[in-house]
């Protein structure tokens, strides 16, 4: 019984197995940008910067059909240019970092679906704004492991300054550190971790199973490290459930995934150990018995 | 004794218009030197100078030290984040391991060793968003201790804390200035001042003195950096060259 429902999918089909590697290795090193971005206060920007990835895709697109690598380095591309241009419109100009971000992300979907439309079909759009976990191949999978591996890697070098640069910005300039190269490391690393999810989840949702079990996690953990010990497997058990209800009930899977996702999140919110609903609700210890 | 530190003809400003103006003094070595004046004096800005943190400066700052330590103001730090009290301690010994280096055992234990020396022993492991904000100040106490500074400046080290912590930090102080550290703090209580720090700066944008508390902080001279404060004129031309500002 467990086994036709849980295993047999897996055993079966080889597009699960690889489908299921894919969210291993996306839940690993997405969910850990994911809790930074949070730290940073920079979920919705790092939604805007996802979004941002559309047009370099849909150009990508254009010149090379769909084809991952064209459209890789084209999301890439755009998701750099994105990032920086916003950052340095807010330095130089009087309008604040979120405003133009979500001006960026507004012209970039736009001239992305135009862009898509020149050429391809509906279905090509619905592939690149919602991604295809199901169609994930071997190229597409080295790109997202290796993506997973030089994310991990490129983490572990920066941690310490990039959580210091964090909290203290002000203690690590002190220090003689420049606190900004850091913070453009980071950004190279999250903008690679959408360009690796978007084949799976697309543009529009590539940032779900980054940011919804680092949120969740927040509701547990008290520290970074142990944040990022409770992001993972909840983003990682998001993918295998999402893959599993979407494969049984014939529902797309992207959107299945980022809903389990958001079902973890609800639940911690409500039941979570620090910050919930329920830690409001409950009286405090002294006022027992 | 050389000075510490000498601040010849300094201007320090944001955006053209100056925070700091045209400033001379000296910071006594091994003593204890309050930074007093009124708000928007550019009390802050010139800790921010004297750390080479400051965007734009003009003058000099011959300075003698070779490690300095700076508590920032409690509003530069981001108090919700996730971190323990011992891993923030110990960014005190940042100069020791730098960003990839790994602690030694020696770092951890002097550690806390100093979180216990500000009182709080026993909360190693709490986040510090738990912690109110006396004993953070505490916290941010211990790390300053780790850092094994020539020139501690600290900013407004004493805002809305309680009584108690005030009197178990200016121990801390004290403990500086008998190990022959200089002390610098951008202080708003006066009598605070005139009891505990025996050299003062009163600044209002523009010196308006320095050396001995009992001198620097007569009435006649609180009056004067009143008076200077409310008068400085925001749309002023630039002094040199001869040339519109705007």
């Amino acid at each position: 019984m467990l086994y036709t429902y849980l295993l047999e999918p897996f055993a079966d089909f080889a597009f699960m197995r690889r489908a299921l590697i894919a969210c291993l290795a996306l839940s690993v090193a997405g969910s850990t940008i994911g809790v930074f971005l949070i730290l940073r206060r920079m979920s919705l920007m790092g939604d805007a910067l996802a979004h941002a990835l559309l047009p370099g895709a849909a150009l990508g697109f254009l010149l090379g059909g769909l084809s991952l690598p064209a459209m890789s380095l084209g999301g890439f591309v755009a998701g750099m240019a994105t990032a920086l241009v916003s950052g340095a419109i807010a330095r130089f100009t009087t309008m604040r970092e979120d405003a133009s971000f979500a001006a960026a992300y507004l012209t970039s979907l736009a001239l992305g679906v135009l862009i898509v439309s020149l050429r391809g079909s509906t279905i090509d759009l619905m592939n690149i704004l919602f991604g295809a976990i199901l169609a994930v191949d071997d190229q597409a999978l080295i790109l997202i492991v290796g993506t997973a591996t030089v994310t991990l890697v490129g983490l572990a070098a920066i941690y310490r300054p990039l959580v210091v640069e964090c909290f203290n910005p002000g203690f690590l300039a002190a220090m003689g550190v420049r606190g900004g190269l850091y913070h453009a490391l980071f950004l190279g690393l999250a903008v690679l971790n959408m360009v690796a999810a978007f084949q799976a989840l697309g543009t529009l949702m590539a940032l779900g199973l980054m940011l919804l079990p680092a949120v969740a996690s927040s509701f547990w953990a008290r520290e970074v490290w142990s944040m990022t010990l409770i992001a993972v497997p909840l983003a990682f058990l998001s993918g295998a459930i999402g893959l599993l209800l979407s494969f049984h009930a014939g529902l797309p899977s992207g959107p299945v995934i980022v809903l389990v996702a958001s079902l973890f999140f609800l639940v911690s919110l409500l039941l979570g150990s620090r910050a919930s609903v329920r830690s409001r609700l409950s009286r405090p210890v002294h006022l027992r018995g | 004794m050389t000075p510490a530190l000498r601040l010849v003809d300094l201007t320090v400003s944001y955006d053209r218009h100056p925070a700091v103006h045209h400033v001379s003094a000296e910071i006594a070595a091994g003593e204890m030197t309050a930074i007093v004046g009124p708000n928007g004096a550019g009390k802050s800005s010139l800790l921010k100078a004297m750390l080479g943190l400051a965007p734009r400066i003009e003058g000099k700052i011959e300075c003698a030290v070779k490690r300095i330590a700076y508590l920032p103001q409690q509003a530069e730090v981001d108090r919700s984040f996730p971190i323990s009290v011992l891993d923030t301690v110990l960014l005190g010994r940042w100069s020791r391991f730098g960003a990839f280096g790994k602690a030694a055992k020696t770092d951890v234990h002097d550690a806390s060793h100093a979180i216990e020396s500000v009182g709080l022993g026993g909360f190693e492991r709490r986040p510090i968003d738990t912690l109110s904000v006396g004993q953070f100040q505490r916290v941010l106490f211990a790390r300053l201790l780790l850092q094994d500074a020539d020139l501690v400046l600290l900013d407004e080290p004493f805002a809305a804390i309680d009584a108690k912590t005030v009197v178990d930090l200016m121990e801390v102080i004290r403990r500086w200035q008998a190990e022959k550290r200089t002390v610098v703090a951008v202080l708003h209580d006066i009598d605070q001042v005139r009891r505990d720090f025996p050299n003062a700066l009163l600044l209002a944008r523009e010196l308006v003195d320095s050396g001995p508390t009992s001198r620097v902080l007569s009435p006649e001279n609180l009056l004067r950096a009143r008076a200077m404060a409310e008068a400085w004129d925001e749309h002023a031309g630039a002094c040199i060259p001869l040339k519109q500002s705007a």
